[in-house]
């Protein structure tokens, strides 16, 4: 499993698995659980219909989920936030089977799009796939703070001057770039586990904010590397593991929270 | 007046046809502890988004002479009337605290020797130390505000807004909020403004008073504003001060409207 | 009427089950979305069809019936998000959340197992996206059944569930048992969904249960208007929906019509957006005669 060619997966699932611990600690502080959910699956949409025009797929799923993003962020703010995020989730998804009953498009590639496909990375992606993913951390590295502050205590931040619905805007372009560069790796599903059970877990461990992140970044990782180490020894998905693990691990960090609470 | 940190002018606000605020105005200078007192419902909030920038009054306006230099901001700390913290959320009441510093600010950041001394300083100033490693979640109501204090000076602002802090305390509680305000207030030098609908707690800290009924307000000394005179002028209303025991009382006369008297004093004297 | 309809839509009989099924989802699906609207719990209700699925996924493997698939599998995952949820909506999500990943990552293991040990194939195709038009006539009865269990359901504890799901703390002060009914109304849910699954595809089930409760919620000042108007709108939309899918097969070139699904989805999302329309020209005039709120924190 450790052979040449399987080196791209490692490094490419190295990078998915800091990216995820990165941006999922915000996911989870901010309770944007649904819209997480949601712009991957416009992603989906936008490669079934650049697969349709004969362009390449990424550039599909990178506008599609920056439209999902946009317009979350744009419908919720006039309305319930979560219904709405329902509905752009949905078109996205009858969009992507539109474009789908036009192509005769093979199984397996759909599937791939959607659960991840373990060897499916070439080592001409890597190159993207890292850079992508450093402006992900470099972007919330920068709004970290009015992140912080607009999570906790709305109010209190926009007496500082600060927007909490820019900010909430800008976090979900981020999920969008964190989406679009995962999906060749884990799927546009499993991404978004990634996105939550880690960082969850990382929450009951501690209560200091770098170090929950730190802890949010190692357990991705965790995830990540025996999924992938399991799904080659299996041949099951990779997607398969990483959503099992991830709740996992989710269970695990309750259970160390409620058992804190109880003995100490 | 150069030590004029908030001045406020002719401000009115109107929502749908219904005027919420009228010709308000009033001043407060440098280090001054000054209640809003009004009954709920009377524009208190509405006024207080107004000084924040939050809301765009329909005419008038308000003015910080002083202005902070150093960021555009304006040189206020606020404290809101309800903030839910989830007990899960992994953030320490100092980090809450420090985020006091600077947590409008883009880019990277490592906290200097310096700033980790202004967060202790600010948490022992609040008597915040003991609590300090819980997460904000889980600390109670009392605390939490302590902290909230401590997060909205540990910048200097030159003004502090509280909205509604002591609604929800108990009589104790109370005064030991207003007993460290007043301590922070005279020795930070930072002027206070506070809204409550019931005075008498504020009494013996209290500078100045702005007494909002009706979308329209009369400011000035606790002695200038609560007298049977003003208020009656400003009520539209014939109401009677009392002071007894050191405590105040607005009442109305029989078959009056007492919907906007502060309520400590709803009864009538027949 | 021939533009519009093209021939041979009223006589054709997988059109006339289709347009059955389909007003009968839309009726269940409206219902239950006001509530999960209201009680801000679209993303369980979403949440709840794709574990519903996995479900499917599950029953196609193992030779068992769809039925007890989409079902059994919307209440285990419901019985999970009870169980693990709380009462703070984010936690709520996130506990959602957290069982939807484990359940997707199950789906995607079922359909690898699915493609490699059977040999039919489209079963990805079906599962997720199914199919309205070739609905199997054998679950048309226990589907009606079971719609009207759910509705009952709703019908019987509507006055508790309308009170705990506007304000919890009244309703524990009035003795009602607001954990039983927040459950209650979750199982109903997973099977409300589950059952449009089976018949519409997933999208269609999330579609049907938000788009015409969303839109209905945004136009009516309350319940009883707006469950009205959310079954209404559902119907209509449905009916609608099928017939343009219909049609599109004499449009489209490849002689292939579009699916039902996006239509009945593209007609709920513009119905929800025109549906915005009034409160923006109400905001619009109040801009300039008054000084509309600015800013503010929400």
């Amino acid at each position: 499993m450790f052979s040449n060619f399987m080196v791209t997966t490692w490094e490419s699932a190295t990078i998915v698995a800091l990216v995820a611990g990165v941006v999922g600690f915000f996911v989870v502080l901010r309770g944007v659980a649904f819209p997480a959910h949601a712009i991957p699956n416009g992603a989906f949409a936008g490669a079934a219909g650049a697969n349709l025009i004969g362009i390449n797929p990424l550039i599909g799923l990178g506008v599609f989920s920056l439209g999902a993003a946009l317009g979350i962020n744009g419908l919720g703010r006039r309305g319930r936030a979560d219904a709405v995020t329902g509905l752009v989730l949905v078109m996205m998804l009858a969009l992507g089977a539109a474009f789908l009953s036009q192509t005769t498009e093979y199984e397996p590639q759909i599937f791939s799009l959607l659960f991840g496909e373990v060897l499916g990375v070439s080592s001409s992606q890597i190159a993207p796939i890292a850079v992508m993913g450093l402006l992900c951390v470099v972007a919330v590295g920068v709004l970290y703070r009015p992140l912080m502050l607009t999570s906790i205590v709305p109010d209190i931040a926009a007496a500082r001057g600060l927007r909490p619905q820019r900010i909430e805007l800008a976090f979900l372009v981020v999920v969008a770039l964190a989406t679009t560069m995962t999906v060749p790796v884990v799927g546009a599903l499993l991404m978004y586990s990634l996105m939550m059970g880690p960082p969850a877990a990382a929450r009951s461990f501690t209560s200091r904010p770098g170090l929950a992140m730190g802890l949010s970044v190692a357990f991705s990782l965790l995830v990540v590397w025996s999924s992938i180490a399991s799904a080659f020894q299996t041949n099951w998905p990779v997607g398969f593991f990483v959503g099992t693990f991830s709740a996992g691990l989710f269970g695990l960090g309750r259970l160390y929270a409620w058992w804190q609470r109880r003995f100490r | 007046m150069s030590n004029v940190v908030l001045s406020v002018t002719n401000v009115g606000v109107s929502f749908a046809g219904r005027q919420v605020l009228d010709d308000v105005s009033f001043e407060i200078r440098q280090g001054e502890f000054t209640g809003l007192i009004g009954s709920n419902g009377v524009g208190k909030t509405t006024l207080l988004r107004v000084i924040l920038g939050a809301q765009r009054p329909s005419h008038g306006g308000v003015q910080f002479p002083i202005q902070d230099q150093a960021t555009r901001n304006r040189p206020l700390g606020y404290v809101p009337q309800k903030v839910v913290l989830d007990p899960d959320v992994p953030m320490r009441a100092r980090d809450l605290v420090a985020l006091g510093l600077d947590g409008q600010r883009f880019g990277f950041c490592r906290r200097t020797k310096a700033q980790r001394a202004a967060v202790e300083q600010a948490l022992r100033d609040v008597d915040a130390v003991d609590f300090a490693d819980a997460r904000v979640g889980t600390l109670s109501g009392g605390q939490q505000q302590r902290i909230l204090i401590a997060h909205a000076l540990i910048s200097h602002p030159s003004l502090l807004l509280m909205d509604e802090p002591l609604a929800n305390l108990d009589p104790k509680s109370v005064q030991e909020i207003v007993a460290l305000l007043d301590r922070l207030s005279k020795e930070q030098g930072v002027a206070i403004l506070l809204s409550a609908h019931e005075m008498n707690a504020l009494l013996p800290v209290m500078d100045r008073i702005v007494y909002l009924t009706g979308g329209r307000a009369a400011s000035g000394t606790t002695d200038e504003v609560v007298r049977s005179d003003v208020l009656t002028a400003l009520y539209g209303h014939h109401v009677d001060v009392l002071k007894l025991h050191g405590r105040v009382l607005v009442v109305a006369e029989p078959g009056q409207d007492k919907s906007d008297i502060p309520d400590h004093a709803n009864y009538t004297i027949s | 009427m021939h533009f519009l309809v093209e021939p041979g839509f009223w006589s054709n009989q997988p059109v006339r089950t289709a347009l059955l099924v389909g007003a009968l989802s839309a009726i269940v699906s409206a219902v239950i979305g006001v509530f999960t609207i209201l009680r801000s719990q679209s993303f369980a209700g979403h949440a709840l069809t794709d574990v519903a699925t996995t479900g499917g996924s599950g029953a196609f493997l193992f030779g068992l019936s769809p039925l007890l698939g989409f079902v059994g599998g919307g209440l285990l995952g419901a019985g999970a998000m009870d169980a693990i949820g709380v009462q703070r909506v984010r936690s709520r999500d996130l506990a959602t959340g957290i069982v939807l990943g484990a359940a997707t990552g199950l789906s995607a293991l079922f359909l690898y197992l699915d493609a490699t040990t059977t040999s039919t194939t489209g079963a990805v195709q079906q599962v997720l996206f199914g199919s309205i038009f070739t609905v199997d006539r054998s679950l048309l009865v226990p589907m009606v059944a079971l719609s009207a269990l759910v509705l009952v359901c709703v019908g019987t504890i509507y006055r508790p569930l309308l009170l705990s799901s506007v304000s919890p703390e009244l309703a524990r002060a009035r003795t009602i048992p607001v954990r039983l009914v927040s459950l209650l109304f979750i199982l109903a849910l997973a099977v409300s969904v589950g059952l449009t699954a089976i018949v519409t595809g997933s999208i269609l089930s999330t579609a049907l249960l938000l788009g015409p409760a969303a839109t209905a919620l945004r136009l009516s000042r309350n319940l009883r208007g707006a469950l009205i108007l959310s079954v209404t709108l559902g119907v209509i939309t449905t009916c609608l929906g099928i017939l343009l899918a219909y049609d599109s097969s004499a449009w489209v070139s490849s002689g292939q019509g579009l699916p039902v699904s996006f239509f009945i989805v593209l007609v709920t999302f513009l119905g929800y957006l025109v549906a915005g329309v009034p409160a923006l020209q109400r905001r619009v005039k109040g801009a300039t005669v008054d000084a509309a709120p600015t800013g503010g924190c929400h």
